[in-house]
């Protein structure tokens, strides 16, 4: 990047709700630049009222998701060389949620989800207990291996068709987040949480389109637990267990 | 709960089981069936080719379905497998492309299911007099 060290690049930010517009902005180039110093340079030396979101900077908290050119993506981890093909950058905020304000989005129906897809570990020993043993190499411990890094940015939720469609819908993140569950051999929910993952806003409505497989920023691949999902409910409803 | 409204309360909190077990064998009985479709369209392919390549006239084609017991039962079961796949396959259109749903929409379907039965299994009997 060293050609662009004395450039600009001209970028459009979302201002406002969601009847707001686009701004233009035109922001130092630098090498190894990401999405967030774009944003932070903007926040920091243009105009302090622009309100994003962002935690750790090293791609761990999940918080600085943003739909980057038409994509969403973890703007703290993107690249400006990776994505400003046409000498244009467009930072928006993510689709599918309410937009509070300028790059902030209300994360409340994503986390909502998660609960309401029992994504919250139902423990069946003591502490009188022995710590459990789970076996590395279990087919149960590897499908969860598949699936526990999920860092909770919500950039397959906003890339979800299914989503856009039908609101109710649970979204590939908390669908994961159930299936990480129906795998740990510790947890005691077992067919509360298949029941409340199986209903036509459930994992039965993913129409398997794999877009949140293919922008998760941790190579996760949520469409494989959903249809995992499918599978495990269909076995319950068959053997009546459901 | 926050009241997200518009963009997407969970409708999936707990469940009731008749709701989880009607979904998974809605499920079930559409990918059931697609399987069964797959099939019977296929054989379907084959032999309206084969009766087109050899030339077989009406009548030819009605004396074959009726010599052979095993072709009014492949296009009864083909009949069976679209009466179920149809109806659900619109249930998810209507539901995400026009945001209907529940009991009206339903039984509206339901009765789209029995009118593609009967006028399947009708135009099957016709053939196999």
């Amino acid at each position: 990047m060293s050609e662009n060290r004395d450039s600009t690049l001209p970028v459009r930010i979302w201002r406002g709700d969601a009847n707001g517009r686009f701004e233009r902005y035109d922001v130092p180039r630098h090498p190894s630049q990401t999405v967030l110093d774009v944003v932070s340079h903007v926040q920091q030396h243009v105009d302090p009222t622009l309100a994003y979101r962002f935690a750790c900077r090293v791609g761990m908290c999940g918080s600085c998701a943003m739909t980057v050119n038409g994509k969403a993506r973890w703007t703290c981890r993107t690249h400006v060389d990776a994505v400003a093909t046409g000498a244009m950058l467009e930072v928006a905020p993510l689709n599918n949620l309410p937009i509070v304000r300028d790059l902030v989005v209300d994360m409340a129906p994503f986390f909502d989800k998660w609960a309401a897809a029992k994504g919250a570990f139902t423990p069946t020993a003591t502490r009188h207990d022995d710590f459990a043993q789970v076996e590395p190499a279990s087919q149960q411990r590897r499908a969860i291996d598949a699936t526990i890094e999920c860092i909770g940015c919500a950039v397959c939720y906003a890339s979800c068709d299914v989503v856009a469609w039908k609101p109710a819908y649970l979204g590939p993140a908390a669908l994961n987040r159930a299936w990480t569950l129906v795998n740990d051999v510790r947890d005691g929910a077992g067919a509360e949480r298949l029941r409340a993952v199986s209903d036509d806003a459930g994992c039965q409505a993913c129409h398997t389109h794999q877009s949140c497989t293919e922008r998760c920023p941790k190579h996760l691949t949520p469409t494989a637990a959903i249809a995992g999902l499918k599978r495990r409910v269909a076995l319950a409803a068959i053997k009546g267990q459901l | 709960m926050s009241d997200t409204g518009a963009w997407g309360s969970p409708a999936a909190t707990g469940n009731p089981a008749t709701t989880a077990r009607a979904a998974a064998w809605r499920f079930l009985l559409q990918r059931a069936s697609a399987a069964v479709l797959a099939l019977c369209v296929v054989v379907h392919l084959v032999t309206m080719v084969y009766a087109v390549r050899h030339g077989l006239s009406s009548e030819a084609i009605v004396a074959r379905m009726n010599a052979n017991p095993a072709w009014p039962a492949f296009y009864g079961l083909f009949v069976v497998a679209a009466a179920i796949h149809a109806p659900l396959g619109l249930r998810t259109v209507v539901d995400e492309w026009l945001g209907l749903q529940g009991g009206v929409i339903d039984a509206a379907l339901g009765l789209f299911a029995l009118l593609l039965l009967g006028s399947g299994l009708y135009a099957v009997h016709a053939l196999t007099r």
